[in-house]
């Protein structure tokens, strides 16, 4: 068996296993690290698959950032890990037949011929995964990066304003009305006459 | 040799695994939405590996754009989740019924 499919294996069965773990897991924090987990082993095959700007996207965007919004969430929340579990044994064989039923029937249509897809031809030692994505990303598909940005940006402003809340005891100044302000409402021009005293104050000491 | 079914079989069976977590958690919001985001790994899974053997790029950008809109999903399913457990100090999903659906 050559390198590759070693490497495929290996990391395919820890992806599974992690995988079974995530969905069995007594407490959420353990699903959530086990979930990194898998998106590594994820990140190692497409690795495997010569997708490696995306890989390492997965992991930065993923295990970076998405997985501790999960575990910082779930350290937030107070959550009974027992009644959450209350029919878990009651639910297992429904839910054991429907994904066997799911892994049975996609391996009766993609077990057989392989699409006619032959192994690709190796490409040159100076090609860039991410030079070729990003020539792709910024030509072709440009429109849709831009709306992606937008969606990004609504998700910001949605979990903010979703989660944002303003407590009675706060001091806070209403912008709007700062910004409509003159200078005639806060500004009183006084002309005074210079005065000069009679005479010249003398010093008393 | 390892050909693009090896990979279409992984994403079923980790997809398939996923589904068994909706039904088993049913009651934990915090899992049913790491199961979703599993989900959308296997979905990847296929598609990069597509693009690998078709030696096509698009596979990749559509990968790239699925990882965006899970990333914002997972952002607003996480404030609903917070902004519920802030409201009724639980994240049951049977205490989910003011809309009596």
């Amino acid at each position: 068996m050559e390198f590759t499919s070693v490497v495929f294996y290996l990391l395919s069965a820890i992806l599974l296993l992690a995988g079974l773990r995530v969905v069995t897991a007594r407490h959420p924090v353990h699903a959530a690290l086990f979930l990194v987990l898998a998106f590594f082993t994820a990140a190692g095959l497409w690795v495997l698959l010569e997708a490696e700007f995306l890989a390492i996207t997965l992991v930065l965007v993923y295990v970076g950032a998405v997985m501790v919004l999960f575990l910082f969430v779930v350290m937030m929340l107070d959550i009974n890990a027992e009644t959450m579990r209350a029919n878990f044994r009651e639910y297992l064989p429904l839910a054991g037949l429907i994904s066997g039923l799911i892994a049975v029937e996609s391996y009766i249509v993609l077990g057989g011929q392989n699409f006619g897809l032959a192994a690709p031809v190796a490409k040159a030692a100076d090609y860039s995964n991410t030079k070729a994505l990003g020539r792709v990303l910024y030509t072709e598909y440009a429109y849709a990066f831009e709306l992606a940005a937008v969606i990004l940006l609504v998700a910001i402003v949605a979990a903010i304003a979703l989660t944002h809340r303003r407590r009675p005891g706060n001091k806070w100044r209403d912008p709007a009305t700062q910004v409509v302000v003159r200078k005639e409402d806060r500004l009183r021009l006084v002309n005074l006459k210079p005065t000069r005293p009679d005479t010249p104050v003398e010093d008393e000491a | 040799m390892i050909t693009v079914n090896h990979y279409l079989i992984l994403g079923s069976l980790l997809f398939a695994i996923s589904i068994m977590g909706l039904f088993l958690n049913r009651k934990n919001l915090v899992v049913i939405l790491m199961a979703i985001e599993l989900m959308l790994l296997a979905v990847n899974m296929n598609f990069i590996a597509f693009s690998h053997y078709l030696n096509d790029l698009s596979g990749q950008v559509f990968v790239f754009f699925i990882l965006t809109v899970a990333a914002a999903e997972s952002a607003i399913g996480l404030a609903i989740l917070v902004l519920l457990f802030r409201n009724m100090r639980s994240i049951h999903v049977d205490d989910m019924d003011t809309l009596k659906g």
